[in-house]
């Protein structure tokens, strides 16, 4: 009570959010550096890896690509061109198994890597950044294909946008990492600290941004200090506007809404985005990344993966190239045999348990963890009923009531459901995590999303339909208007040449009666259809 | 005579309102029902003929007069169902037929012989071509109705089921968690 | 597409269940147990053993006929509420007015409303105030503990409890009046209905706070030791099995409002610390008012439901025809729950 009185005197800095909770961090592979991954046999690369719109590939069967270049372009605004991750052949384009829950596939190119890594050095490194043209180095990052690293993979060039109506205010980089067991952007912070704070001062030069904040949680203290050492040793950049924010442990802090929430006291409005606040938040992989392509003109073609859990024997952070094959990394940890485990992409609360184990490694993936089949829970769990304990409401950072909204959801009644804001449930898993009744609340929202779009589909292609046949009838009635109009004429006319010729009117008369019987059916035929 | 009194005097308010509501039922009447259009737009619109009218508007009209039941429409399924159900204030019945998976019509087109039968017989024309050309279906635009098939004079068009993609994907209930509860499903 | 053996994210889980939260609350329930069994010996065991096997032989029963499986007896639902009820009974009452509290708890407010997590009114409550209306005379006959001058039974000796308790106190030679007394609150509001004010009503019956605080008093089981209930209750706080707001706005309101109407006429309304400590107000505010099942889930819904509470209650004690309300009045807010739920859901971020 006394900490919420406290958080209403100072409203500017609540250094927290409302919600949350505090899972076992499980973050065993802090101190291991990360390692880098060597090349394996293939690389599968999928044609999106992003949010948006898949891409064109570039490059056909038997080409030779090099290391950076570009393979697949992007199509529409919304997406991000795909990178060889090294050099050699493409060996072939086919639909093949990503990581994602369904287990299905998408189309990928497959390229047999030569062991050279020649570069592509068709991007000239812009070292002196800070006198490029902010739409240069935007383009910079759109071509590189660089996209949100910390999970939702959202196309970064995006994000950094100069609009007059929204100028962005405060460039925010998110060193949270709140998910269990992943250390990955731990690692990078103590490892990569200058080029991270290097990545974040082209991001603040792109947006013309006056501010610049660094949140990390307090159980990184060490690489609270590795940023902070970096930032007073760093040259050529105003190191005076960026300040590094510890804020206390707390899941799901790392979250983009929250996290804003809890370093500025505001929140973003529903349906908008951050920038609408003026506020652009990155994570700190994605500013590495800027960093690469800026200052190095290199394209996403690596990134640092968690390799954890409880059935990996050798768990570590390590660099992967995009598209290398899950087994293959898992086997370089120490775990070959994949069938008495459970692999997840991403952390325990918000990853996805993967289906299939043959996918490559994304974009998006930021931590694979393999857990023992016996001990999963997921797999271990019995619904209860809902005691209404409300616990869930009390832990749930969108200020939602889950266990009513489950209820609606479980019962088909996605109208209710929409009611109790299911839209502005971010997935966080918060509410499923501590129920006593081990519902999976987070399930029930995900099928009642799912249905609520394939409804909202269903009645849209009803509607298309619906004009469709509307035409149809419409064009039929026309017809056989036009054709009783024609036919009438063509009475007349002989009706005209009958008064004509008077003496043949006995023979001609039957002739266009059948005629008309005949046409009648013809119509009754395509209007019964 | 206290109940007397009681009886006419509540007589006579039932008197006044059963008046009143007559009157207003006349008054308000509205002409020209608009339920068919809210049934018909609950139908999914493929104009498939299942529930045995000549389309989904027929069908509508149908339920709206009484005709026919509500649990006629199979690829608008239970959901379709309960929505109409509601909409005329009866009962839900079961569901006949349980929706068949969604399929497309698919003409194997070095077969067809171009006598543009099922185009006239597809009913939201999404079937192109012309006379002695091949035929094909704008999969987009097909809802799978089936009505294209019989009339086929080489047997050249399939049902198949309409591939599934990513983007499509949605998920289903939860179903490994084994559920205790066995309450009605829709008796909320 | 089946996609139905698919798991949901998280792949975690805190590790909380609903059986460790009803152990939990019945661990909280241990200290006033112990005084009940301290205060009224045998009498207490029995009825505490005798509600808790009739409540889970009953939701066997319920379980069997519904085609459940028998393991959901294994949440401890059916053995709380038994333990609850018993807590809420007079130390002598016939063996059939609780079992029928049992099966009335069970059936009546539980299991017909399809079970665990769907009754709108607390099992044990519901099944107390229909023996109160149905045995109006054995539910307000408080037999003198241990501790309140000579009882006439040694509430100790087994046999002669044994015998009070299946045949009734004539197999003792005894009248039920001779071994009952009046509970604080019942004293001042039959001394008030003859026109003796709060003051001269207490000081006859000798009251002492400190008694009341360690329950030396008469009562039902469990409501008597403010201190033992409030160990329970600061236990379940701690452990997070309950929320404060319901126990903090429930006390808190009944005190201010006795403090205000004391302030204005001591005579009839009684002082604030006589409220809190007499009656089933702990009991109610800790462990009947936070039923999960049958409060609000949502913060400020617990608020309003605890100040609800607060309200009937001293309303009830001060002008009702009972003595008690807390039961009466966590009964009345109960039914308010699932709109007090729909009108004060949390506020959505961003909206």
């Amino acid at each position: 009570m006394l900490r919420k009185l406290l958080e209403h005197l100072k409203p500017t800095t609540p250094g927290t959010f409302p919600g949350g909770m505090y899972p076992p961090e499980h973050k065993i592979t802090a101190t291991s550096p990360i390692s880098q991954c060597p090349l394996p046999p293939v690389l599968i690369l999928p044609l999106k890896q992003h949010i948006g719109e898949t891409c064109t590939p570039l490059v056909d069967v038997g080409d030779s690509v090099l290391l950076g270049q570009k393979i697949a372009k992007s199509q529409g605004y919304v997406s991000a061109s795909i990178h060889a991750s090294s050099s050699g052949k493409v060996v072939k384009i086919e639909e093949h198994p990503i990581p994602h829950p369904s287990g299905m596939g998408r189309p990928c190119i497959f390229i047999e890597p030569d062991g050279k890594d020649t570069p592509d050095e068709s991007l000239e490194p812009m070292p002196d950044y800070r006198n490029t043209e902010p739409s240069t180095i935007r383009e910079r990052i759109r071509i590189c294909g660089i996209v949100g690293l910390g999970g939702a993979v959202f196309p970064s060039f995006i994000k950094m946008v100069r609009d007059q109506r929204n100028p962005i205010d405060t460039v925010i980089l998110n060193g949270i990492e709140c998910e269990p067991y992943l250390t990955n952007d731990h690692r990078l912070m103590l490892e990569k600290s200058e080029e991270i704070l290097r990545g974040m001062d082209i991001i603040m030069h792109a947006v013309n941004a006056k501010h610049g904040i660094i949140a990390i949680e307090d159980n990184k203290l060490d690489a609270v200090e590795g940023i902070r050492k970096a930032l007073t040793e760093m040259h050529g950049i105003d190191t005076c506007n960026i300040e590094v924010r510890v804020l206390p442990t707390r899941y799901p802090q790392g979250s983009e809404k929250q996290l804003i929430y809890a370093l500025t006291g505001r929140e973003i409005p529903a349906g908008r985005l951050p920038l609408h606040i003026g506020l652009l938040c990155q994570n700190v992989g994605t500013a590495n990344a800027v960093h690469n392509a800026v200052c190095l003109g290199r394209s996403l073609t690596e990134r640092i993966i968690t390799v954890s859990g409880d059935a990996v024997p050798q768990p570590g952070n390590v660099c992967a190239r995009i598209g290398t094959p899950v087994p293959f990394l898992f086997a370089r940890h120490g775990l070959h045999d994949m069938d008495d485990v459970h692999v997840i992409h991403g952390g325990p609360m918000m990853g996805e348990r993967l289906s299939k184990l043959d996918v490559p490694v994304v974009k998006s993936t930021n931590g694979l963890l393999a857990m023992k089949r016996d001990t999963f829970y997921s797999e271990q769990a019995v619904e209860e009923p809902c005691i209404r304990c409300g616990h869930c409401v009390e832990v749930c950072p969108s200020g939602l009531v889950p266990n009513e909204l489950a209820w609606h959801c479980r019962n088909d009644q996605f109208d209710r459901g929409q009611e109790y804001d299911l839209f502005d449930c971010i997935e966080c898993g918060c509410c499923s995590y501590v129920c006593p009744s081990h519902i999976p609340l987070v399930h029930y929202f995900r099928y009642a999303k799912g249905q609520v779009a394939k409804i909202e589909k269903e009645q849209e292609f009803a509607r298309i339909s619906k004009i469709r046949s509307g035409a149809r009838d419409n064009r039929l009635a026309r017809e056989q208007a036009e054709r009783a109009a024609r036919r009438s004429r063509a009475k007349q006319q002989h009706k005209a040449a009958s008064a004509d010729k008077a003496e043949t009117a006995g023979k001609s008369e039957t002739k266009p009666a059948a005629k008309e019987t005949q046409n009648t059916n013809e119509n009754n035929e395509e209007e019964s259809t | 005579m206290g109940i007397l009194a009681a009886i006419l005097s509540l007589g006579g308010v039932a008197l006044a309102a059963g008046i009143v509501l007559a009157i207003a039922s006349r008054v308000f009447h509205v002409e020209g029902d608009p339920m068919v259009g809210k049934i018909d737009a609950i139908l999914p619109q493929t104009q498939c003929g299942q529930c045995g009218y000549p389309g989904c508007k027929p069908y509508a009209e149908a339920v709206t007069r009484g005709e026919a039941d509500v649990n006629h429409c199979v690829p608008g399924g239970e959901r379709a169902m309960l929505a109409i159900a509601d909409l005329m204030g009866v009962e839900p019945k079961q569901v006949e037929e349980e929706p068949a998976p969604p399929m497309l019509a698919f003409i194997r087109e070095d077969e067809c012989i171009g006598c543009t039968l099922c185009i006239k017989a597809c009913p939201v024309d999404a079937i192109i071509g012309a006379p002695k050309q091949y035929h094909t279906v704008i999969e987009d635009h097909c809802t799978g109705c089936t009505l294209c098939v019989e009339p086929c004079p080489v047997n050249c068009i399939d049902m198949v089921l309409k591939p599934e993609v990513l983007e499509e994907w949605t998920w289903s209930a939860p179903g490994t968690h084994k559920k205790i509860e066995t309450g009605n499903k829709h008796a909320a | 597409m089946n996609n139905s053996g698919l798991i949901s994210s998280p792949h975690a889980h805190g590790g909380d269940t609903i059986r460790a939260n009803m152990l939990s609350v019945m661990l909280a329930l241990a200290p006033a147990t112990v005084v009940s069994v301290y205060l009224f010996g045998w009498m207490a065991v029995f009825l505490i053993v005798l509600c808790m096997a009739g409540c889970m032989l009953t939701e066997m029963a319920c379980l069997k006929l519904m085609d459940r499986p028998p393991s959901a007896l294994g949440d401890g639902s059916a053995a709380l509420t038994g333990l609850f009820l018993a807590l809420t009974l007079p130390a002598y009452v016939p063996w059939w007015i609780p079992l029928i509290g049992c099966i009335t708890a069970i059936i009546l407010s539980k299991q017909v409303y399809g079970g665990l997590g769907h009754n709108p009114f607390n099992p044990a409550l519901a099944a107390r105030v229909v023996l109160l209306i149905s045995f109006p005379l054995n539910m307000t006959a408080w037999i003198i503990p241990m501790h309140a001058g000579a009882p006439l039974v040694n509430l100790y000796d087994f046999a002669q409890c044994w015998h009070l308790f299946w045949l009734g106190p004539e197999s003792l030679h005894q009248g039920l009046d001779a071994i009952t007394m009046a509970s604080p609150l019942g004293h001042v509001k039959t001394e008030w209905s003859r026109g003796i004010g709060v003051l001269e009503a207490l000081r006859e019956y000798d009251y002492s706070y400190l008694d009341a605080f360690l329950g030396r008093e008469s009562g039902s089981l469990g409501e008597t030791s403010t201190l033992a209930l409030l160990l329970g209750g600061v236990y379940l706080l701690a452990r997070h099995t309950i929320a404060w707001h319901i126990p903090v706005s429930f006390i808190a309101t009944v005190s201010v409002l006795a403090l205000i109407f004391n302030q204005i006429n001591p005579e009839h309304f009684a002082p604030p610390l006589f409220h809190l400590l007499a009656g089933g107000l702990m009991l109610g505010a800790f462990f009947m008012a936070t039923d999960p099942v049958t409060s609000p889930v949502t913060p400020h819904g617990q608020l309003v439901f605890g100040i609800g509470c607060g309200i009937l209650t001293w309303s009830i004690r001060s002008f009702g025809g009972y003595p008690e309300g807390v039961m009466f009045s966590i009964l009345l807010m109960n039914c308010a729950v699932p709109l007090i739920d729909h009108y004060l859901r949390p506020r959505v971020y961003g909206k």
